[in-house]
């Protein structure tokens, strides 16, 4: 009885066995080695901002693309890319690093509550309904739905002001905040040298009067940055100044002309008093590179 | 008739999730979102017909000539793993995207307890082989309407304000109670 137990059980067990291995052998999948070579370089973070579904989609889509023209992990940035090109044997394009940045100022303080929301504390819901509790419909809703989005623990809202805050060194530019901010305020921006950057914290496209009444801190379109500008960076367009990161040479004149404060510099060292001049200039000016940044207007 | 019967009864008055209390892992496991739901659905409907299947003639065919009932569960468990495996190896050559779509939860279900559990119950039953077949995929059926019926639930749950003691698991665990209340509704119709 127990002799056939043991056989008919060992019996399935090796029908089983030799089954699956004869299936494995006539179902084999011959993937491009290369695949997961690329894929060991790659940062496995599967966040999905190079707009692939996971780390192992961009790795197939690298190795069967023709170049790396327009493929890039912005997580690993330029770094990765040229290591991936290494081993694919192609040329990588080369991209200067972004960073998330979040294009409103309207603390608690600038921005008066007008009403009061009770509903879902969703940022996507709220701003179905109607444009927030304050009299800027264009402004940050404060209910962090970019927190919720990000993988990496990089954007997080301060309570005080009920803005998000950006860590830099955490921040992958993988762009989840972007899309999941429902008014469009988070930007990817060019993380510049030693991360100085220049940009409007503002995304209110109303006329100076209503914007500066629901706001003290908005942008009013008033066009003295964009007369100040001696490199044709800044345009007016409805009422709402846009620095191209591209032209923008760092000089930090925009940012003392700003009668709001909208425009805001950040990573800089701090100016001399009594000089409305530019105090330190960067020392090298950043050279005019091709960038792929996204204007999310 | 007696198979429309036999579906009703096996969906929704001994519903295998909400009256029979198997295979509770998953419906608490991937219930967070429908789309994982249907894919885990899917992959339940077709693995227990399968399964069911191959123990059935497992059963008639080698354990009850030899008078091996005994090693029923044993058995069964080695075939259902083995037929998974197979069934994962076949898809991911010949269709490619039902294996993206299934994904993870194919080899999981090999665990599932209500595919053991139907398995075991047509045996002690005594359906015939079409009877098992009908009653194995409307039990499945069954599992994949609780499922996606309790992650639209939590869906929407997840969108309101709950108190931080019951977040999480505790009110999904009171939903899933109501749940099978609700279905409790359903008894006696057939």
């Amino acid at each position: 009885m127990i002799l056939i137990a043991i056989i008919s059980l060992g019996g399935i067990g090796a029908v089983g066995a030799i089954l699956l291995y004869a299936t494995s052998k006539k179902f084999e999948i011959h993937e491009d080695p290369r695949i997961a070579r690329v894929q060991e370089v790659l940062p496995g973070a599967n966040c999905g901002g190079c707009g692939f579904p996971g780390c192992s989609g961009f790795a197939n889509a690298c190795v069967n693309a023709e170049n790396l023209d327009n493929l890039l992990c912005p997580v690993g940035g330029s770094a990765v890319m040229e290591k991936v090109a290494i081993i694919l044997e192609k040329e990588a394009s080369k991209t200067d690093p972004t960073v998330a940045v979040v294009r409103c100022n309207g603390t608690c303080e600038a921005r008066p509550k007008t009403n009061q929301y009770n509903g879902v504390s969703s940022c996507a819901i709220a701003s179905m309904l109607y444009g927030g509790e304050t009299g800027c419909s264009y402004g940050c809703l404060g209910f962090g739905d970019c927190e919720a989005a990000c993988d990496f623990d990089a954007i997080h809202i301060n309570p005080e002001t009920r803005l998000p805050e950006v860590i830099e060194d955490k921040c992958t530019s993988c762009g989840a905040c972007v899309k999941a901010c429902p008014k469009n305020i988070i930007e990817l921006r060019k993380k510049g040298p030693k991360s100085r950057r220049i940009f409007v914290s503002c995304v209110n496209k109303e006329k100076g009067g209503v914007a500066r009444k629901a706001c003290t801190n908005a942008c009013i379109g008033c066009g003295k940055c964009e007369k100040e500008c001696a490199f044709g960076a800044i345009t007016i367009e409805n009422n709402l100044a846009y620095i191209d990161p591209v032209k923008c040479r760092l000089c930090r004149k925009c940012v003392v002309v700003c009668p709001t404060m909208a425009i805001h510099e950040l990573n800089f060292p701090p100016r001399k008093e009594k000089d409305t001049e530019p105090a330190v200039k960067p020392q090298k000016k950043p050279e005019p590179i091709e960038t792929t940044t996204p204007e999310n207007k | 008739m007696e198979y429309v019967l036999m579906f009703i009864a096996a969906v929704f008055v001994n519903n295998v999730v909400l009256a029979q209390f198997l295979g509770i892992c998953p419906f608490l496991g991937v219930s967070k979102k429908i789309d994982t739901a249907i894919g885990m659905g899917l992959a339940v409907v077709f693995v227990l017909t399968v399964s069911t299947l191959f123990t059935f003639l497992l059963q008639k065919h080698l354990l009850n000539p030899l008078g091996l009932g005994f090693m029923q569960t044993v058995s069964y468990i080695l075939v259902i793993a083995s037929l998974v495996q197979l069934v994962e190896i076949i898809l991911k050559k010949v269709s490619p995207a039902l294996y993206q779509a299934l994904g993870v939860f194919l080899p999981l279900i090999t665990t599932n307890c209500c595919i053991l559990g139907v398995a075991i119950l047509v045996i002690q039953k005594e359906y015939n082989l079409l009877e098992s077949i009908v009653y194995a995929i409307s039990t499945a059926i069954g599992f994949a309407l609780a499922l996606v019926i309790f992650a639209g639930i939590r869906e929407q749950l997840a969108m309101t304000h709950i108190p931080s003691g019951m977040k999480g698991t505790p009110i999904a665990l009171i939903t899933a109670g109501l749940l099978a209340m609700a279905f409790m509704g359903f008894s006696g119709i057939v």
